[in-house]
């Protein structure tokens, strides 16, 4: 009954924040929707699943070019249809790549994972005429639940319809992913996780259940990349580089794997850090790789570890 | 046919720098087991070094010709990096894969910054020296001695590593770690000073490999972590953990690419992730895997 206080305050408090007047932390928190949604696939796969991908930006590209090519090459306005085509191909695409992965584990996993990244992002830079090469695809203003919201200048599009329609969609997905986690799926690979021989040997069909995994965690990559690319308003091949991968793994260390909620915190810490930091120093990859070790070496379950820690004390 | 041998050459050069890179890779997952994402990085700051050293000694009124003792010396010297590194990595050397490939990220995150710090943003180049050694013709080409000498050195450190390894008491004692690492402990090695050394001569093989190659082009902030990707093509290609395999990978990648930009520009790196797909897909644990590596 806390935690659903707890969590009703929180969400209250985030959809105060555009009526906070300060605008610019407003924004901040639309990347912060987008990772959301993108890091509860990537749990799915890693902490639910125990399969560390370290290629997972591949998905959220497909999602934000998707959204892109809708919108620049067939001026498809509509922000449900881009998300639509934007989880259609993902999925699509996460089949034959996913039927390849899923046969590792370990670090085998993780080396594929990026390979098939790397083999993506190249093809968005190589391929000019389809992807942009490195200008990318920029991606105009989308409509919402049919409104275009043309009266509105760019910011107080964001902060405002946006801001909602994208509180909304990680409400959503999240509790979609609530609901995957407790399902016999969920069960099923939360036992691959601990033990796949044993798992196995109970009658879960652990690469097939590893396959779903996979999938449905590009789904979610994809549509927190179409959330991502809108604010910024283009697509470009660094959202398919392998460091991008590996800040979206940071971040799911950085809240806490273990935790349904930790991805989320680590998102949103990230950010408002990232902010912080780049506003004292240009060199925040310093900063942040220090941040990252003293994570990796100290707090193994995240900042989500510490809170609940202190929470069952 | 010289466009042919030109075009190999090309590519076996690239190979040397990037064999040397993943020979550092290997040695340390094959004792420490971690897939280490800052092997590029070292291989970066190796580059930058070697300009830097090469340019002052220059100033100081040391013979051209002598540059590359001065690059290689500037890699060695990088070695006093080792011990540090490693005593970071010590802390998680029990734990899951994915906190110890995290910890290489922050590494990779953290030199990032300290090379643009040091060195700055701008591309940093040598000048001068790269045709120091003279040139060969080759029919209608002409190719830098200094070539060469980075493949030959490339096959050098080759055939030393394997003396070593094979050979050496320090090499056996390398490879029954890796085979089995509490046996080892248990039959007196110590285990802290092994990790130590074999990292810090990983770590000197990237630096080396980077200081070398860094003549024939211009060192920008981003190579480390380019080259990480090809590093990971090479060791997947050639199996994890195998010596035989980073060369013959190495070999495989470097001519690869050098024939996919030349033929057709668009497919370079497409090209190697195909094989590195294809390679998983047929012999999993690469050409040149021992079993249940």
């Amino acid at each position: 009954m806390t935690r659903l206080l707890a969590l009703a305050g929180v969400l209250a408090a985030v959809a105060a924040v555009p009526f906070s007047g300060r605008d610019y932390y407003a924004t901040l928190m639309l990347p912060f929707f987008a990772y959301s949604v993108a890091l509860l696939g990537l749990n799915l796969l890693f902490g639910t699943t125990g399969l560390l991908s370290f290629g997972h930006a591949l998905f959220v590209a497909v999602g934000g070019y998707t959204a892109a090519f809708l919108a620049s090459a067939l001026q498809i306005r509509s922000l449900e249809a881009m998300l639509l085509a934007a989880v259609t191909v993902a999925a699509i695409v996460a089949l034959p790549v996913g039927w390849l992965c899923v046969r590792y584990v370990k670090i085998y996993f993780g080396m594929l994972t990026l390979a098939f990244g790397m083999l993506f992002y190249s093809f968005l830079y190589k391929f000019y005429a389809l992807t942009g090469g490195d200008e990318g695809i920029p991606i105009g203003r989308p409509s919402l639940l049919g409104r275009g919201f043309g009266e509105l200048d760019k910011t107080t599009y964001l902060i405002g319809p946006y801001y909602y329609y994208s509180l909304a969609l990680a409400v959503v997905a999240t509790l979609v992913m609530w609901r995957i986690v407790r399902s016999p799926l969920g069960l099923s690979l939360r036992a691959i996780r601990e033990n796949a021989d044993k798992a196995e040997y109970v009658g879960v069909r652990v690469r097939r259940y590893r396959f779903y995994a996979f999938v449905l965690a590009a789904v979610f990559g994809a549509a927190g990349g179409v959330l991502l690319v809108v604010p910024t308003g283009l697509a470009a091949p660094p959202l398919a580089y392998w460091t991008h991968s590996g800040n979206l793994v940071f971040m799911l260390l950085l809240g806490g794997f273990g935790h349904f909620f930790g991805p989320a915190l680590g998102a949103f810490v990230f950010i408002f850090l990232q902010d912080q930091v780049m506003s004292v120093t240009e060199y925040w990859r310093f900063v942040f790789g220090a941040v990252l070790a003293a994570v990796v070496i100290f707090l193994p379950h995240g900042l989500m570890g510490v809170l609940t820690r202190r929470a069952d004390a | 046919m010289t466009q042919v041998s030109n075009l190999l050459l090309g590519g076996v050069f690239h190979a040397a720098a990037l064999f040397l890179v993943a020979a550092g890779l290997q040695l340390v997952f094959g004792v420490q087991k971690i897939l280490n994402l800052a092997c590029g990085s070292f291989y970066a700051l190796g580059a930058y070094a070697g300009i830097s050293a090469v340019k002052a000694a220059l100033a100081a009124g040391v013979p051209a010709p002598l540059f590359l003792v001065v690059l290689i010396g500037a890699g060695l010297a990088l070695g006093v990096l080792g011990p540090p590194i490693e005593r970071l990595l010590r802390t998680i050397y029990d734990r899951d894969e994915a906190f110890q490939l995290l910890l290489t990220f922050a590494l990779v995150l953290m030199l990032e910054d300290v090379i643009r710090f040091v060195w700055g943003a701008a591309p940093y180049q040598l000048g001068g020296v790269y045709l120091v050694y003279g040139q060969v013709r080759l029919g209608a080409v002409s190719i830098p001695v200094y070539n060469f000498v980075v493949i030959g050195a490339g096959l050098a450190v080759a055939a030393g590593m394997g003396f070593v390894l094979a050979r050496t008491r320090f090499g056996r004692i390398v490879r029954a770690t890796a085979e089995n690492r509490g046996m080892a402990e248990a039959l007196g090695v110590d285990m802290a000073r092994v990790s130590s050394r074999v990292f810090t001569l990983g770590l000197v093989l990237g630096t080396v490999g980077g200081a070398l190659v860094i003549p024939a082009g211009a060192a920008v902030n981003e190579m480390g972590i380019e080259l990480i990707v090809e590093a990971f093509a090479v060791v997947v290609i050639g199996g994890l953990g195998s010596m035989r395999g980073a060369l013959v990978g190495a070999v495989i990648v470097g001519v690869l690419k050098a024939v996919a930009i030349a033929v057709y520009p668009e497919a370079e790196m497409l090209a190697i992730y195909v094989i590195v797909i294809g390679v998983l897909l047929f012999r999993p644990a690469g050409l040149f895997a021992r079993a249940a590596a």
